[in-house]
């Protein structure tokens, strides 16, 4: 569930839920959070929920609202993100947002339309329900029948060396070109292709088209990847060239 | 008109990173032009039954008034009309299911079929599972998503940049056999030799910027098994959350329903 934590001076004031699809922020007491200083304006701001997500909008305070440090009119909140609004301070935290979170995050689900919940509705909040809760549940909710699984760490650590291929042989002999893409084709379209993809754990070079395969270290590939290691000999189109990791 | 010396398809669908089942389908039937995606929701295996009923029901519903009647040049609106049928047929079967048997209440899926026919392309969508292509250099987005994300967007609410950041993704609008009714989104595009079809689930796209879906179909256009093969590998390396299906198809040449006599003939009744 997605919260406001607001404090002045580094101390925390109070944790505020966002529970209601408007969260009104002013200095008058109908504000749902009220903050009673002369610095902020009666209607000073509002937070808009809807789903996980949430907005911020300025309703034209005298002295604005700051996120980050920079004016805004209108701001799609972040987890995170730090609001400003004279000396009083309202960090956003969204749980969902970090990942791991929600079990049913990456879930397809269908929203049906007039049936929108509130933002923070316990029922769409908490954990996925049993199948026949939800399904009981269908008619007066909006998401219906998921169920949970379990969310791994993301993968994706990037390569931590980059590669780079020197043309050996040929007119571009001593050339080099550095390999910053996920994916870069060498050789000559309708004779001799071949594609290195930059993945996590490494290079890889594959071949693409042509009767003739890629040679690495004197050895022809088959259609498989093949993992390519630091000073390894490519032949490729009648070029010679020499893959190596900079450091 | 058999179309399998014209179109190289390789459908291809895989369970990710995270999940231990599947809940994606895929059909493809390039004698016939027929490619259809289907990405399931529901619990335990319920969106496998969904999808998986979505594009068994059509698939097989369109080869055979496809294998035997042909569509023709005047004839685009009868395909309009037989995709609309048929995917409400498939709609009533799987809401049927999902009412009588209570290990699949509640589930659906999403839907995005092409019927490549006479130089043309028919797509009819629910949902969003995806539809683009990728003409010369330009890669572009043909379906529009029946998502709350992509309305939002439309709306205004939000930018594209911004929609990749929301925590509300997956939400789909419109999905198939939730309800008694469901309202495809059915449109015709002209293709061109050379054009390179993608559908996709969401596995893909929300793992892949758009961007380096394009690039990976240029430069691998010329090997459709790698390049199916290196799409879901990005997704996969990406995290891979979820499943990723896609279908590639590559035009080889023109195919008109009928030579320029016929055409002419044809344009003279």
């Amino acid at each position: 569930m997605a919260k406001l934590i607001l404090s002045i001076e580094g101390t925390v004031l109070k944790e505020i839920p966002l529970l209601k699809e408007r969260t009104t922020i002013g200095r008058k007491p109908h504000n749902d959070i009220q903050i009673d200083n002369l610095a902020i304006s009666g209607e000073h701001a509002v937070v808009i929920s809807i789903l996980n997500d949430a907005f911020l909008e300025d309703l034209n305070s005298t002295n604005g609202t700051f996120v980050n440090g920079q004016s805004i009119k209108k701001h799609f909140l972040q987890n995170g993100d730090v609001i400003e609004m004279g000396k009083y301070r309202l960090k956003y935290l969204n749980e969902t947002a970090q990942p791991g979170a929600g079990a049913d995050f990456e879930k397809t689900m269908i929203l049906r339309p007039g049936a929108m919940p509130r933002p923070a509705d316990p029922a769409a909040a908490a954990a996925p329900a049993s199948f026949a809760e939800t399904t009981a549940a269908a008619h007066s909710t909006t998401v219906v029948g998921m169920e949970t699984s379990p969310v791994a760490a993301p993968a994706a650590v990037p390569v931590p060396l980059l590669g780079a291929i020197q043309l050996l042989s040929g007119s571009n002999a001593g050339k080099e070109l550095e390999l910053t893409k996920t994916l870069t084709t060498l050789g000559k379209p309708g004779v001799q292709v071949a594609v290195i993809a930059r993945r996590p754990h490494g290079y890889f070079i594959t071949h693409v088209e042509g009767t003739s395969f890629p040679v690495v270290n004197g050895r022809a590939l088959d259609a498989q990847a093949h993992p390519l290691n630091d000073h390894d000999i490519i032949e490729l189109a009648g070029t010679k060239m020499e893959f190596f990791l900079k450091s | 008109m058999e179309l399998n010396s014209v179109l190289e398809i390789v459908a291809r669908t895989d369970p990710g990173m995270v999940r231990t089942n599947n809940e994606d389908s895929v059909l493809a039937n390039a004698t016939r032009g027929i490619v259809i995606l289907a990405d399931g929701m529901g619990g335990y295996n319920a969106g496998e039954v969904a999808s998986g009923m979505a594009t068994a029901l059509l698939g097989s519903e369109l080869e055979k008034t496809l294998g035997t009647a042909g569509i023709g040049l005047l004839e685009s609106s009868r395909l309009h009309e037989l995709l609309e049928t048929e995917i409400a047929r498939a709609n009533g079967a799987i809401y049927q299911m999902a009412q009588s048997q209570p290990q699949y209440a509640g589930m659906g899926t999403t839907l995005v079929a092409g019927v490549f026919h006479d130089d043309r392309l028919t797509v009819a969508h629910v949902g969003d599972s995806r539809l683009y292509r990728l003409r010369g250099e330009d890669f572009q987005q043909i379906t529009r998503d029946h998502s709350l994300l992509q309305e939002q967007i439309d709306s205004g609410l939000l930018t594209r940049e911004q929609a990749r950041l929301s925590q509300n993704k997956n939400l789909v609008t419109r999905a198939v056999g939730i309800d008694p009714q469901v309202q495809p989104e059915i449109h015709e595009h002209a293709v061109l030799p050379g054009d390179i079809y993608l559908l996709c689930s969401d596995g893909l796209n929300d793992m892949v910027e758009d961007d380096e879906i394009g690039m990976t179909l240029g430069m691998l256009a010329a090997n459709l098994e790698l390049c199916a093969t290196q799409l879901i590998q990005m997704a996969n390396d990406n995290g891979g959350r979820d499943n990723v299906s896609v279908i590639l198809v590559k035009v080889k040449s023109a195919y008109p329903a009928r030579g320029w006599w016929q055409r002419f003939l044809a344009w003279l009744k």
